[in-house]
């Protein structure tokens, strides 16, 4: 018993540092894959240099990136069977679907035509190459969309009976697994997230550069795009979130109370600020809320009724017999707080960017900047923002950066954490959806393996990112204008160098 | 023909398209200390696979990810089971892959060699470990009455599996230098014939004594017509090879591959993963399999699906067409 519980807790660890990490580059790929081939659409379409130079520094960074996204993705396809064996068993009739959807076409779409993309330079005619970009981000939406899908029926199960004879659930209906509304909405949520961490991590650098006054044409077409789509996705996240948060409400009563620190059920319910409690007498020592807000944000209406975690535990207890069906409070309480903590912030920034650097024509005629200049940070129409606090608001710009990557990786824990003791709620709890036959050792030497190589793995990660992004956008030369116009590459350039080479 | 049936030839299909084309890649890796003779020959070897490798591994993942939809039972079983065998195999894919797009984005000598030897023993130690596996399954390992594995990780380096391991890596270098032969211009080129030529004729002696040792421990005709396409294609690889056949020499290493992935296969049918302690605690294509519902969503799925992707996969390999040598390999470094 005690070496189950052991390799249950490592077996937990394993799932949630490896996941955290993958999921930080994996919206920044989503993103990245989009703007890039945002941008490099503006270069075929203008033919601007600034476009291609913008598209070949972007698009580096999205590679470096989506290198360690690719890697760590491996080890999620896999581990699901190495340590979650008897979950395997229980849900594959279900789970496994979305799973191989995803490889079958998602993965395939973004493996093939990212080597294209990378390779094809001077291999393929200039709209093909510009497809091959769009493929890769249609395959990063589509991949996100199947393992959200997959993930919401874990929070959410439809579709499916509990078949007694061969001890699993067996599914009746994928559509309904794919289209409920705890996968829409999930997916919404992520989805724009992903855009505003990507967005986030585009102005960060154009800030570090233009407060350095370096590559500015190239940096303010960008910090343009990513600004809009900062505020855009920003709204969007926040938007998706209370949809969100609507259906947890009803679905998992118990995740949104303890998000809360919500102890007792009542009318009216406060949105709390900020609160101490205590777990075992199950109440609270310091709270500062918003009275009614809770409510009005679980249903639309001030003076609702929002259950309590007190209450769920007994309703539940009474449903599924005696036990504990709490999850980790302070966990999901301060989980919650920090992803919306940090993303608020990011759309802040992002916001305030949008405004401080808006366009010619909002602005008096002595303070428009010119394409290569850095723009201004204008207050109202003639007031400038001085040298000194400019510098601030780059300073901060950049620092948003890893804010949107804290946010999501809160929500994670939030929601994760905030299902526990279930692993797929109301059906299978996660103690017994271990692997019975892998013993401790296993799991441990696995988790220490894996820890090891993604702390070596991020060093050399972010000391590569650190120097593309300090380098720059690359100068061009004529023969990255000059695309081929034939399938394979021209037949005069039979033996000059590969455009690009590993 | 049940649907578990045709998602038993399915996985086949996948993990053969699998060995297929990261047989060739794995091949290439390892070629790169066996066979370049200097910083641009093993960068001309690393390009031979740069556009296409990513896309290959993806046949891992389907592989996987099918197995866990079509047969849950089996996929848990084997994942648990092959649990250490597997993590080693995980962290060389890892680096693997970071290796191949991180090795160029530094120029200094000592990152790029530290990437190298990354690149060649994460290809080789994978080589090695799938065929491992893959025996291992035929073979029967210790399965109890609930479907879990319960044998030692040394259980599962028998001699009979180790010899598995020596095939699958000799066949991927034969496979890979072959492929090099058929990618490359200039000395290389030759190089890579000769050095197939030796790897081919090893790879022959070991998968014959494998797949023969297969078939006297649970082949039936089926297999047996398999085990001699294997011999025969892989004779006619060699051969081919020799006559400067590269086309020829590439094809029938391929069909090689198929046939030894179709006779393990055809020596396990009906049963996916066979128990050596009882043959009623096997897994079994009807045992271990997912809903009628479910198998028929996946056939959809891969039916549509599965044509596309060799399409777009083999449009791939049609827009790098062309041979590279060293002069195709720029001096200045990204």
């Amino acid at each position: 018993m005690q070496i189950a519980l052991g390799s249950l807790d490592i077996a937990r660890w394993q799932f949630g540092i490896t996941t955290v990490y993958h999921f930080l580059f994996v919206p920044l790929t989503i993103s990245l894959s989009a703007m890039t081939a945002a941008l490099q659409t503006a270069w075929v379409r203008t033919g601007k240099d600034k476009y291609l130079q913008a598209t070949k520094f972007w698009g580096k960074l999205f590679l470096i990136n989506i290198a360690m996204g690719v890697v760590t993705g491996i080890v999620q396809e896999f581990q699901f069977g190495m340590n979650w064996s008897a979950y395997s068993r229980f849900v594959g009739d279900i789970f496994g679907a979305p799973l191989a959807f995803e490889a079958l076409i998602a993965f395939f779409f973004e493996s093939t035509f990212i080597g294209l993309w990378i390779f094809g330079w001077d291999k393929l005619p200039k709209k093909i190459h510009l497809g091959c970009i769009w493929m890769v981000s249609l395959g990063t939406v589509l991949s996100a969309y199947f393992i959200l899908a997959a993930n919401s029926w874990m929070q959410h199960p439809v579709g499916y009976h509990y078949n007694p004879k061969t001890k699993r659930a067996e599914l009746d209906d994928f559509l309904a697994v794919l289209t409920q509304n705890t996968a829409l909405a999930q997916f919404f949520h992520t989805m724009s997230a992903a855009f505003l961490t990507g967005a986030a991590f585009m102005i960060g650098i154009c800030a570090y550069h233009l407060a350095r006054k370096k590559h500015i044409a190239v940096m303010r077409s960008s910090l343009r795009m990513a600004l809009v789509v900062a505020v855009v996705a920003g709204a969007l996240t926040a938007i998706s979130g209370d949809t969100l948060g609507k259906v947890m409400f009803k679905q998992q009563p118990m995740k949104m109370a303890a998000a809360e620190a919500l102890w007792d059920g009542q009318k009216g319910a406060p949105f709390s600020i900020f609160a101490v409690g205590d777990v075992n007498k199950g109440h609270n020592e310091v709270a500062v809320e918003v009275p009614n807000l809770l409510s009005f944000l679980a249903t639309d209406d001030f003076g609702s009724y929002v259950g309590g975690i007190n209450d769920v535990n007994k309703a539940e207890q009474q449903k599924f017999g005696p036990g504990d069906y709490r999850p980790n409070i302070p966990v999901a309480y301060w989980g919650f707080r920090w992803m919306i903590g940090f993303g608020v912030i990011s759309i802040g920034v992002g916001a305030a960017g949008l405004w401080l650097t808006r366009r010619r024509f909002w602005l008096a005629p002595e303070h428009r900047t010119g394409e290569d200049e850095v723009p201004h940070l204008m207050l109202t129409r003639g007031l400038r923002i001085n040298e000194g606090l400019s510098r601030w608001y780059w300073r901060i710009a950049l620092l948003t950066m890893v804010f949107p990557l804290l946010a999501n990786s809160w929500g994670w824990i939030f929601t994760e954490t905030g299902r526990q003791p279930w692993v797929v709620y109301g059906v299978l709890r996660t103690k017994d959806a271990v692997s019975p036959g892998v013993s401790a050792g296993e799991v441990l030497t696995s988790v220490i393996v894996f820890t090891a190589l993604y702390a070596v793995l991020a060093v050399i990660e972010v000391r590569l990112l650190v120097k593309y992004v300090k380098a720059g956008p690359p100068e061009l030369t004529d023969d990255d204008r000059r695309s081929p116009t034939r399938i394979g590459g021209d037949r005069e350039d039979a033996d000059r160098p590969m455009a690009f080479s590993y | 023909m049940h649907l578990h049936d045709v998602w038993f030839v399915l996985i086949a299909v996948l993990w053969t398209g699998y060995f297929f084309l990261e047989g060739f890649d794995f091949g290439v890796g390892i070629l790169t200390k066996l066979l370049a003779r200097d910083r641009a020959e093993r960068r001309v070897l690393i390009n031979t696979i740069g556009p296409v490798w990513d896309g290959n591994e993806v046949w891992l993942l389907t592989a996987g990810g099918a197995t866990f939809a079509a047969f849950p039972e089996w996929y848990a079983t084997l994942f648990s089971g092959f649990y250490l065998p597997l993590l080693v195999i995980l962290v060389c894919l890892i680096v693997r892959g970071v290796a191949f797009e991180y090795r160029a984005k530094r120029p200094d000598e000592r990152w790029q060699r530290n990437w190298e030897h990354a690149i060649f023993w994460t290809s080789l130690v994978p080589a090695v470990l799938w065929g491992v596996a893959f025996a291992n399954i035929a073979r029967g390992v210790k399965i109890d009455a609930a479907k879990d594995y319960v044998g030692s990780v040394w259980d599962l380096f028998n001699g009979y599996a180790l010899l598995g391991g020596l095939v699958t890596l000799t066949l991927f270098t034969f496979h890979g230098a072959v492929f090099v032969s058929l990618k490359t211009v200039g000395p290389i080129r030759e190089r890579a014939r000769a050095l197939a030529s030796v790897a081919g004729v090893v790879a022959a002696v070991a998968a014959a004594a494998f797949l023969i040792w297969t078939q006297a421990h649970s082949g039936d005709t089926w297999s047996l017509v398999a085990l001699i396409v294997a011999v025969a294609a892989l004779a006619a690889a060699v051969g081919a090879n020799l006559a400067g056949r590269e086309g020829w020499a590439f094809a029938c290493s391929g069909i090689t591959i198929a046939a030894a992935v179709a006779m393990l296969f055809l020596s396990l049918f009906p049963d996916v993963m066979p128990s050596s302690l009882n043959s009623d605690w096997s897994l079994t294509v009807t045992n271990a399999s997912a809903t009628p519902y479910t198998l028929r969503i996946m056939t959809w799925c891969a039916g549509i699906a599965t044509p596309l992707v060799l399409l777009y996969q083999g449009w791939t390999y049609w827009v790098f067409r062309k041979r590279i040598g060293t002069q195709h390999i720029a001096e200045s470094l990204h």
